[in-house]
């Protein structure tokens, strides 16, 4: 895999998903974390950036903010910690949108 | 209360990616000891930290969200909540804690705390206030 891209802020707040959603290339991943979880809701203006990209959201963050698997876009992948590492192990590179 | 001075708390961020939620929620305990008359309002990523079934568990953080449901016993009476920041952000009234309070004029009747209010109406709240505190 290319590039694994990790967002934590809330699409609401930043620009960080658009920037990162808008530099992505063929093959790259996106991992939302913390508050970049929000950007994932189904019915938020934000999840359209989503379209056509492969993504996953952080499951014990997703908890933490009582947002519940079926407010999701679809094709999204929950994952956990191990998960976690395993996306960065299979990636070349990670770029961390601060 | 006639010396009473109305403090509006103005909540705009998500509850555990920064540290203001929390503070916010500790200082409107502290002036509602006050006897002020208190309102919250939660807009933008605001609306985020109303959300229930909150479960910090797998992040290791403390769960601060119960704290919202003691509010009415603090007499902190009126919460309003922004219809454009909930809708914008994919969410619904239900998808919120029910807060409520009881009133001891009406033989301790249940009351919900939470209005929903359009940015309009929002901005009429603020023009009302004494004092605003933004987190």
């Amino acid at each position: 895999m290319a590039m694994l891209h990790l967002v934590n802020k809330s699409p609401y707040d930043t620009c960080n998903l658009n920037t990162a959603s808008g530099t992505m290339k063929d093959g790259d991943q996106l991992l939302l974390i913390e508050d970049g979880v929000y950007g994932a809701i189904k019915n938020g203006k934000s999840a359209s950036l989503l379209n056509g990209l492969k993504v996953s959201v952080l499951g014990p963050d997703l908890a933490a903010r009582g947002i519940s698997q079926d407010k999701l876009v679809d094709d999204i992948d929950i994952i956990d910690y191990a998960g976690f590492v395993d996306l960065v192990e299979a990636s070349d590179k990670v770029q961390s949108w601060l | 209360m006639p010396d009473a001075k109305k403090f509006m708390y103005i909540n705009r961020k998500a509850p555990y990616g920064t540290i203001y939620a929390w503070e916010s929620l500790e200082v409107i305990l502290i002036a509602a000891a006050f006897e002020q008359d208190v309102s919250l309002a939660f807009m933008d990523d605001g609306v985020f930290q109303l959300t229930r079934g909150q479960d910090t568990k797998g992040i290791g953080m403390k769960n601060f969200s119960p704290t919202y449901s003691a509010l009415g016993d603090y007499e902190v009476t009126k919460i309003y909540v922004e219809k454009e920041s909930l809708e914008e952000r994919g969410l619904g009234l239900d998808d919120l804690q029910h807060l409520v309070w009881e009133d001891e004029d009406e033989d301790y009747a249940e009351k919900d705390s939470i209005h929903l209010v359009s940015r309009a109406e929002l901005a009429d709240l603020f023009a009302g206030q004494d004092v605003l505190f933004n987190f």
